[in-house]
């Protein structure tokens, strides 16, 4: 299963090698041309009627993790965060380090030997390790070197009828919508790109939304729920189960309101349930896509999902599914010429 | 995997929160019953493995490993099916947050733990640890299903895979003490074809987790002359020195303290040194901590000794031994009941 596959490869920022050799693969029989570039993102491009917008459909293939930034006598490994993590769910899980995927797992000092203040604090960064079971320096470098990447391990599994558990659904949902998006055939330009460093500050997008200059882009992505309790309804922000979420801003992007008005016509003309993203914080690729050269359209469809950037995090399988039917509608549109870049310039 | 990291690996992974050591009983008993005699259990749920020794009216010596491991309970399922759930045992609730669970109810769920999501959150609250108060268990189901299927008072246990790490250690939940039960195992593997006096009886102890309590029964019911806990103890890491804790892969760990009989101490000591297996003391300014503080004041007095295994990270998922310590112990354990007579028993009484 595809985005079993998926979320269960490691790919923290910088280091994507696994998810893109899965992708690759994946469409080697579908796609005309699949290259790389120098940061190492992967274009996926299926020619079609150039007198037809090119369109750049874009998905993130990284994902948040750690790095080892230091080995100390014990044979611990010191660590800090690739890309936004809540440090308060680090402790008592288990990772793999590097590309060996040596196991180790990250420890706290025993409830037993701590003081009560001491069990109302965060536990920093310089008090987490990750013990590998090496017992000195020497022995920890023999398997793993200051540098390496680490990724959680959580498994792929479907609770009950609609939901699934996964780690990494950002933005391996995008991913997954990209791919099946790329087996069909529509008659424009579609440039299907699967970008690298989105965690950390958009990187890959970047440069490659510089190289393609599409007439338009949609950034498929995972997005923050909050559906639950504690959080008032006005902070849910995306709420499981009710479709693709749409957004009007977030923080690095004002969506192209024109294209994000054709999208709810094909929603709702499609019956599509989709609902519009709240919160206006955070950032997606399209922060950088949409200033790229003179500016270009761009809109975010995002899969919701619970406890995003933790180990392991929900989705609603209909919301996925519905994600992939309106992308494709919206393909659809846009290879019958109902809709043009001109309507969609504003 | 050798065959007993295999077998702990199925001992780490069985549920077992304390007052609910059904499943962990029945794995407990088909690993103990290929090497002991006769298997019975008590009205608290102590699963009491006894292998006779040759001698009739031999001393009878208890080991006792517990079996129970913390976990949490359901305490209010909400309208939407979120669960809300307190601690059975000490559970350290910064470790909670994240966390993949099995939640043990009409049959078995998965969920996750979830808290107050971080962007709705002030930036105060973002500065301290997350309670328990706050945290709640998302199963993902439509709320009729939980509802169905889940009961206020339901046990859970965090979800973790067991794995073998670097040098012969190895990680898991509830190592804590399973650890103890297969240190017991390969004391029996041991023992097999070697001629003992002893009667030996090896306890898979219940609710220890919550106040030794399966200890105090069983303890009662056999009314050993000796009693053995095997237990674990605060490896040493950055943050624990060695005045708190063992080292991990140091050697068994023999206690010392008002818990143990100065004269089981020495006898342990000694036997380590004579066969040359590895050791380190575990001193213990308090009686407390493992069922050896119930079995101590069983009836009249038994004399009572504690080994430990070194274990980091102890009351998380993800709990670290060394095998080779386990193997020790068990080595030494069964040298103890091999040379065991009647007369060093008498003198436990002689101060």
């Amino acid at each position: 299963m595809l985005l079993k596959k998926l979320t269960e490869a490691i790919s923290v920022s910088s280091q994507e090698t696994e998810v893109r050799d899965i992708i690759k693969e994946e469409l080697a029989d579908d796609v005309d041309q699949i290259t790389t570039d120098a940061l190492g993102n992967l274009i996926a491009y299926q020619p079609g009627d150039e007198s037809k917008p090119t369109l750049m459909l874009a998905a993130h293939m990284d994902e948040i993790g750690l790095m080892i930034t230091d080995i100390t006598s014990d044979g611990l490994l010191s660590f800090k965060p690739i890309g936004s993590i809540d440090k308060r769910m680090l402790v008592s899980k288990k990772v793999v380090v590097g590309e060996d995927k040596v196991t180790g797992v990250i420890g706290a000092k025993a409830i037993h030997l701590q003081k009560p203040q001491e069990r109302k604090k965060v536990l920093d960064y310089k008090k987490l390790y990750i013990d590998i079971g090496a017992k000195n320096k020497k022995q920890a470098k023999k398997a793993v070197n200051i540098g390496d990447m680490v990724g959680f391990t959580t498994q792929y599994q479907q609770l009950g009828d609609n939901t699934a558990k996964a780690k990494a659904v950002d933005d391996r949902v995008g991913c997954a919508t990209l791919i099946q998006i790329l087996k069909n055939n529509y008659d424009f330009p579609l440039y299907g790109v699967f970008t690298v460093q989105e965690e950390v500050g958009a990187r890959g997008a970047t440069a490659v939304s510089y190289d393609i200059n599409p007439d338009l882009s949609l950034v498929l992505e995972g997005t923050t729920a909050s559906d639950v309790p504690d959080s008032e309804e006005q902070s849910y922000s995306t709420t499981l189960g009710q479709g693709p979420a749409l957004t009007m801003r977030d923080g690095a992007m004002i969506a192209n309101k024109d294209l994000v008005q054709q999208i709810i016509e094909i929603a709702d003309r499609e019956e599509i349930s989709y609902q519009f993203r709240k919160s206006t914080r955070a950032g997606t690729d399209g922060g950088t896509i949409h200033l790229t050269k003179e500016g270009i359209p761009t809109a975010t469809i995002s899969v919701p999902s619970r406890y995003i950037h933790s180990p392991a995090s929900l989705i609603n399988l209909n919301d996925f599914q519905n994600t992939i039917k309106l992308v494709d509608q919206f393909c659809q549109e846009l290879a019958t010429g109902g809709l043009s870049s001109c309507k969609i310039m504003m | 995997m050798n065959d007993n990291v295999e077998i702990l690996k199925q001992l780490s992974e069985t549920n077992g929160v304390s007052g609910h050591e059904k499943n962990i009983t029945t794995q407990v008993e088909d690993i103990l019953k290929e090497y002991t005699d006769e298997i019975k259990y008590d009205n608290l749920g102590n699963l009491i493995a006894c292998k006779k020794g040759s001698e009739q009216d031999g001393p009878k010596v208890m080991f006792a490993a517990h079996m129970d491991e913390i976990g949490l309970m359901i305490s209010d399922i909400e309208d939407e099916g979120f669960l809300r759930f307190t601690s059975v045992g000490g559970v350290d609730q910064r470790t909670l947050v994240g966390q993949e669970v099995t939640v043990l109810g009409q049959e078995e769920l998965q969920g996750i733990i979830g808290a107050k999501p971080p962007h709705v959150q002030s930036a105060n609250e973002r500065r301290k640890a997350y309670k328990m108060d706050d945290m709640y268990i998302d199963l993902g189901l439509e709320a009729e299903e939980v509802k169905e299927k889940v009961r206020i008072g339901d046990v859970v246990t965090v979800k973790r895979e067991f794995e073998e790490l670097k040098n012969n250690r190895v990680t898991g939940k509830a190592l804590d003490d399973r650890a103890g039960i297969l240190v017991m195992l390969t004391a029996l593997q041991e023992l097999k074809n070697i001629d003992h006096k002893a009667d030996l009886y090896t306890v898979a102890t219940v609710q220890e987790e919550v106040g030794v309590r399966g200890a105090t029964t069983s303890t009662y019911g056999i009314v050993p002359d000796i009693g053995i806990a095997i237990d674990v103890c605060h490896g040493t890491m950055p943050g624990v020195s060695s005045e708190d804790a063992a080292e991990l892969g140091g050697g068994s760990a023999i206690g010392f303290g008002p818990h143990v009989h100065p004269k089981m101490f020495s006898k342990l000591k000694d036997i380590a040194e004579k066969n040359e297996i590895k050791y380190q003391v575990e001193p213990s300014h308090t009686p407390r901590g493992t069922d050896a503080f119930a079995i101590q004041v069983t009836r009249a007095g038994i004399p009572t000794a504690l080994i430990s295994i070194p274990l980091r990270y102890m009351h998380t998922s993800v709990e670290t031994i060394s095998m080779k310590d386990i193997k020790r112990s068990g080595k030494l354990l069964a040298r103890f009941i091999r040379e065991l007579n009647d007369e060093f028993v008498e003198g436990l009484q002689c101060f």
